[in-house]
């Protein structure tokens, strides 16, 4: 086929000298259309059903909340039901979990951006962090009752919170590690060469610049892996939490319920009042959720502003 | 100072020797525990494979590996027990196809209007939004599932929309479908990374060659970024079959080997949480099957994580 210059206005589907070229631009820009009107509404039926569900949950849960729901031990019927055993519960939980894994989780963090040479030793346990980052929760829950509820058990009283908030510094701790990981690797070079020309060592170096540089970063992590633990109630059924409490644990190693493990148990019930219960279990922990979640923003975006 | 030449570390005070002994010990020390603290997630993949091959070995004494994968029917409380891994599994597989056939248009629509279409402005309030899907617990998803999902398509909730009257209570439409809204996120932030890191030359070159943005978008940007959205396909798999309450609350505890997503029925996740949280002390068979199927559950989502690793990587190599 020849070629033969055209004017640009020309668009019509009219046969031009090369040929019989056709490049059907209306209906093109009409397919063009159409489909970004498609991925629109597919990035907004999304946020349209976390809308229903948020509306649907508020509209169960709202009116059946009170100060008393917050307080009460009752676990007999709709009528008393309350949630004080597992906000104590899931504090305890929280508790001890940031114990366990944020020491663990930044150390870790710590030598594998600043202390680990580049050998096949430390890259199997990068390897190994990004997998048991994808593993199913309930795993670490079978870990925690095989190991410390069973094996371990004279030393965690068995199905305690010891046990529970073990499964959980586990199951947090990937992510705690690569969000500090990430927070390291943003202090600058300089930093550490400057204090490295002045004679500091290396324990110097982190402790006194590395750390208090990246702890903002590493503190929003960790906040937001400990809200995540907050809302996890698989490995803490397998570990033997109870769905129903009437009193509060005195120790670590009692038996425990927790906030998401309330919610479940009123959502199995059959019963009629047990929905609006169960709603209003929602709504609780959906407020703690973004109380912690807002803390972790507000961290991020203050240290942004002045880093 | 003068330069003394031919003089050691002893010999002028003023010179600074470097650390001293103490000190090296201590920073060998702090280097040691810290190492320590990388070690325990070694320590604990470690941990989590032991538990689950030794108590599930215990388990494959009383019955044989062919029978656990080949039969049939899931019976743990019979007087005869049978325990075919294939009925929690279909229901585990029939669940998580649902939830994909959900997300991956949805996840795949939205990263591409968030990567190619959307402003700035409109990209800075809709990722947080959806990102906000990500954390919500999944215990709340179940709720909704099973109180308004289930509810709804059974026609309960608007008089004129019951597509399913007959729909039971539990069943694995309303499970699938909310698992599908669970993942967008997953699904959609991976793809837009991968759809990130296309060239800008690839784009520019087909709208040079006249190509609307669609065609640009289906037929040039989605084929080069295709490894990557498929490592998003593939790591939504694994979330959805590795995902406990959402089944456990709507799907049901009655294990059924069926491809009809209108009954109920019980997946691996929904049937460790059952047997758990229920009176079977350990050394029991029952205790033992819950390491069984976790240890089957382990081996599927761990196959699918480092296969969606080499995925991300190729992609990743190409750019």
């Amino acid at each position: 086929m020849s070629q033969s210059t055209q004017s640009p206005q020309q668009d019509a589907p009219a046969p031009k000298q090369g040929g019989d070229f056709n490049p059907r631009t209306g209906s093109r820009h009409w397919a063009a259309r159409v489909f970004k009107l498609m991925v629109f509404l597919a990035t907004i039926s999304g946020i349209v059903v976390l809308g229903v569900l948020l509306v649907d949950v508020a509209v169960s849960g709202i009116p059946r909340l009170s100060l008393d729901f917050l307080t009460s031990l009752g676990a007999s019927s709709p009528e008393n039901a309350g949630m004080y055993a597992g906000l104590i519960g899931s504090l305890w939980l929280i508790a001890l979990t940031a114990l366990f894994a944020v020491p663990l989780g930044i150390g870790a963090a710590i030598y594998l951006e600043e202390y680990a040479s580049d050998n096949w030793l430390n890259r199997i346990i990068e390897v190994n962090i990004s997998n048991l980052a994808g593993v199913p929760s309930i795993v670490y829950g079978l870990l925690a009752l095989g190991i410390f509820v069973n094996y371990l058990g004279f030393l965690t009283g068995g199905t305690s919170i010891l046990s529970g908030a073990a499964a959980l510094s586990l199951l947090i701790l990937p992510v705690i590690i690569i969000a500090t990981r990430e927070a390291v690797r943003a202090v600058p070079g300089k930093v550490r060469e400057g204090a490295y020309a002045l004679g500091a060592t290396k324990w110097d170096t982190v402790r006194g610049h590395v750390l208090p540089m990246a702890l903002p970063g590493a503190m929003t992590g960790t906040i937001l892996a400990l809200s995540r633990a907050i809302g996890e109630t698989a490995p803490l059924i397998v570990v033997g939490a109870a769905t129903f409490m009437t009193f509060t644990p005195n120790g670590p190693t009692d038996r425990f319920t927790a906030l998401p493990i309330q919610i479940f148990g009123w959502t199995t019930l059959p019963q009629q009042g047990w929905e609006a219960v169960a709603a209003a279990g929602i709504v609780v922990l959906m407020v703690v959720l973004l109380l912690m979640n807002s803390i972790a923003v507000t961290i991020r975006n203050k240290t942004q502003r002045n880093g | 100072m003068t330069m003394k030449a031919g003089q050691g570390r002893g010999s002028d005070p003023d010179l600074w020797r470097g650390p001293s002994r103490l000190q090296r010990y201590k920073e060998s020390f702090i280097k040691g525990l810290l190492a320590t603290c990388a070690y325990i997630s070694i320590l604990t993949t470690i941990g989590i494979v032991f538990i689950l091959v030794y108590e599930a070995s215990k388990f494959f004494r009383e019955i044989s590996v062919f029978r656990f994968l080949t039969s049939t029917s899931w019976s743990a409380n019979f007087a005869e027990p049978e325990f075919g891994i294939i009925v929690l599994l279909s229901a585990t597989l029939l669940i998580t196809a649902i939830a994909l056939i959900v997300a991956l248009p949805v996840g795949l629509g939205a990263a591409i209007y968030l990567s190619d279409y959307a402003s700035a402005r409109v990209r800075k309030v809709l990722k947080p939004i959806l990102e906000i899907l990500a954390g919500v617990p999944t215990i709340v998803y179940g709720f909704f599932a099973l109180t308004f999902v289930t509810p709804l398509l059974r026609g309960e909730i608007l008089p004129w929309f019951a597509p399913l009257p007959n729909l039971s209570i539990f069943n694995a439409l309303s499970a699938g479908l909310v698992m599908g809204v669970m993942i967008i996120p997953t699904v959609a932030s991976v793809s837009e990374d991968a759809l990130y890191a296309v060239p800008r030359g690839l784009r520019e070159g087909a709208y040079a060659l006249g190509a609307t943005k669609y065609e640009t978008v289906t037929k040039v940007v989605v084929p080069a970024a295709l490894s990557g959205i498929t490592a998003a396909f593939i790591l939504g798999m694994s979330r959805a079959i590795g995902e406990t309450m959402i089944v456990a609350v709507a799907a049901g505890n009655l294990p059924n080997l069926s491809l009809n997503p209108t009954e109920s029925m019980q997946t691996m996740t929904a049937y460790i949480v059952n047997v758990a949280s229920g009176e079977n002390p350990a050394g029991t068979v029952q205790y033992q099957t819950i390491f069984a199927v976790g240890l089957t559950l382990f081996i599927i989502t761990l196959s699918l994580n480092v296969i969606s690793h080499f995925f991300v990587r190729r992609y990743q190599e190409d750019y």
